[in-house]
């Protein structure tokens, strides 16, 4: 008897729809964020993660909006991710209806914003996302630094500190991206997952790189996971919710039935 | 008819998830306020809270929110329901933010989960508590009519209530320490946990609550 383990899939939301499309056998659109969440609900999803990918400002508004529709018919948490730049930002979604918000390059152009925001929303609703790189060091020593559009920018700041630092200003989780492993089905980084879930005491998501039901289980029991996030591996069916947590029970993992 | 359903809005945070979800499982009327006219003509209410404990019982009592409670609680006599913070505030005190009193409507304290937490084992446990925890119910109840004993049910607090009237325990979770889940005293119920967020069984137990006539 413990707490559960958690699996959150994530959905990519541009001016009101998910891209990418999702591929359940008997669904009308494939393209609604709000059906997708309800069949995800319906799946046993533990939480559910919307990331906004919406460049313009108007398109922004409209995501406001599919977060209030969403919490209208799905009651598990949702967490709402992608351009998230201050307090306003942050409380127009919470006042939307998402229960947490996950910030990224804001914060570290602005850490302040982490500690405000947990203190004026509460840690819980405040998660930091960190996209992490391996940059191993001149004795060939494995390093992660955080890097920022996808991968592209280094920041120089090693991301295990950025962690412990992150949860010192109040995050309430965080949200790592492996992005060497980010899409490549090769399963998480489980170095870097290992490294930031001993350096810091709040529960920490794996996302980035699952492909298999095994990677589900070692980002968890290798990595030390208290959540598991993942993308393609539920859109396009090769995996259902209740498949995986099947199998993440059957290695002895807590897991919400 | 379930009647109108107040809940008690005093300023912090989002309350419409409470709302919807009471309305999806059959609220006729929901009214999020703290207008004091509203709330003594409500049929039943809901105490919700999220935050710290200092700014919530700073805005409780500025509001007049504990009087209204008070009042719902023993001359209304309505079906109260409190949830997460809301039971915290109920409590006569809490550890959180150097040392809160609260309104001492359940005697008892909230205690921080401490740091490390471990559990029996002496694996280290995250804090906050946040996720799908078991619910062990230890007390029959209106409230868990056709929820199983130890269902999960969506937790995210730092901190725990501990009532000193073991009798008012309707149910426990464990996360390293036995935290207070659910306690129950005449017309009220109160959860730690957030039934708006704990998808079939959460919406079971507002159901329910809706169906309450108060009584245990």
């Amino acid at each position: 008897m413990a707490l559960a383990k958690r699996i959150i899939p994530c959905l990519d939301v541009e001016n009101g729809r998910v891209v990418k499309g999702v591929n359940f056998v008997d669904i009308r659109d494939a393209g609604d964020p709000v059906e997708i969440a309800m069949r995800y609900n319906e799946q046993g999803a533990d939480e559910l993660c919307f990331l906004d990918i919406t460049a313009s400002h108007e398109g922004r508004d409209t995501t406001v909006h599919t977060v209030e529709q969403i919490a209208e018919h799905v009651f598990i948490p949702l967490t709402v991710g992608g351009g998230i730049r201050s307090v306003d930002d942050i409380r127009t979604m919470l006042n939307a209806g998402a229960d947490k918000v996950s910030i990224n390059t804001a914060a570290i152009h602005n850490p302040e914003l982490v500690r405000e925001s947990a203190q004026r929303f509460g840690s819980q609703c405040i998660i930091v996302a960190i996209d992490a790189k391996r940059v191993d060091d001149v004795e060939g020593q494995p390093r992660w630094e955080m890097f920022t559009h996808g991968g592209r920018n280094p920041t120089g700041i090693d991301a295990v500190a950025w962690a412990a630092r992150m949860a010192e200003l109040g995050a309430g989780e965080i949200l790592l991206t492996s992005m060497d492993r980010d899409g490549t089905k090769n399963g998480f980084e489980l170095g870097v997952t290992r490294a930031i879930t001993d350096a810091v005491d709040i529960p920490v998501i794996a996302s980035g790189g699952v492909g298999a039901l095994d990677h589900f289980v070692d980002g968890v029991i290798r990595g030390g996971a208290d959540a598991v996030l993942a993308a393609s591996i539920f859109h396009f069916g090769e995996y259902t919710v209740p498949q995986v947590k099947a199998y993440m029970a059957e290695h002895g993992i807590e897991m919400r039935q | 008819m379930t009647g109108i359903v107040a809940v008690i809005d005093y300023g912090m945070g989002n309350l419409h998830s409470v709302a919807s979800a009471l309305q999806h499982v059959g609220a006729s009327e929901v009214v999020v306020t703290h207008d004091a006219d509203v709330i003594r003509q409500a049929d039943r209410v809901v105490f919700p809270g999220v935050g710290g404990i200092r700014d919530c019982i700073s805005e409780i009592r500025r509001l007049k929110c504990d009087e209204l409670l008070t009042q719902a609680l023993t001359q209304q006599q309505v079906p109260v329901l409190a949830i997460c913070v809301g039971l915290q505030a109920l409590m006569s005190r809490s550890e959180e933010n150097g040392g809160v009193d609260c309104l001492d409507t359940i005697p008892g304290e909230v205690r921080y989960f401490g740091n490390p937490l471990t559990d029996a084992e002496g694996a280290r446990l995250k804090v906050p508590h946040m996720g799908w925890n078991e619910v062990h119910q230890t007390m029959a109840h209106p409230l868990w009519a056709g929820i199983p004993d130890r269902t999960r049910f969506y937790f995210v607090h730092s901190y725990y209530a501990h009532a000193w009237d073991r009798s008012l325990l309707a149910g426990s979770v464990q996360y390293g320490v036995s935290a207070d889940a659910a306690l129950a005293r005449d017309n009220l119920f109160a959860v730690q946990f957030h039934p708006e967020k704990s998808a079939a069984a959460g919406l079971r137990l507002l159901k329910n609550f809706l169906e309450w006539n108060g009584q245990c």
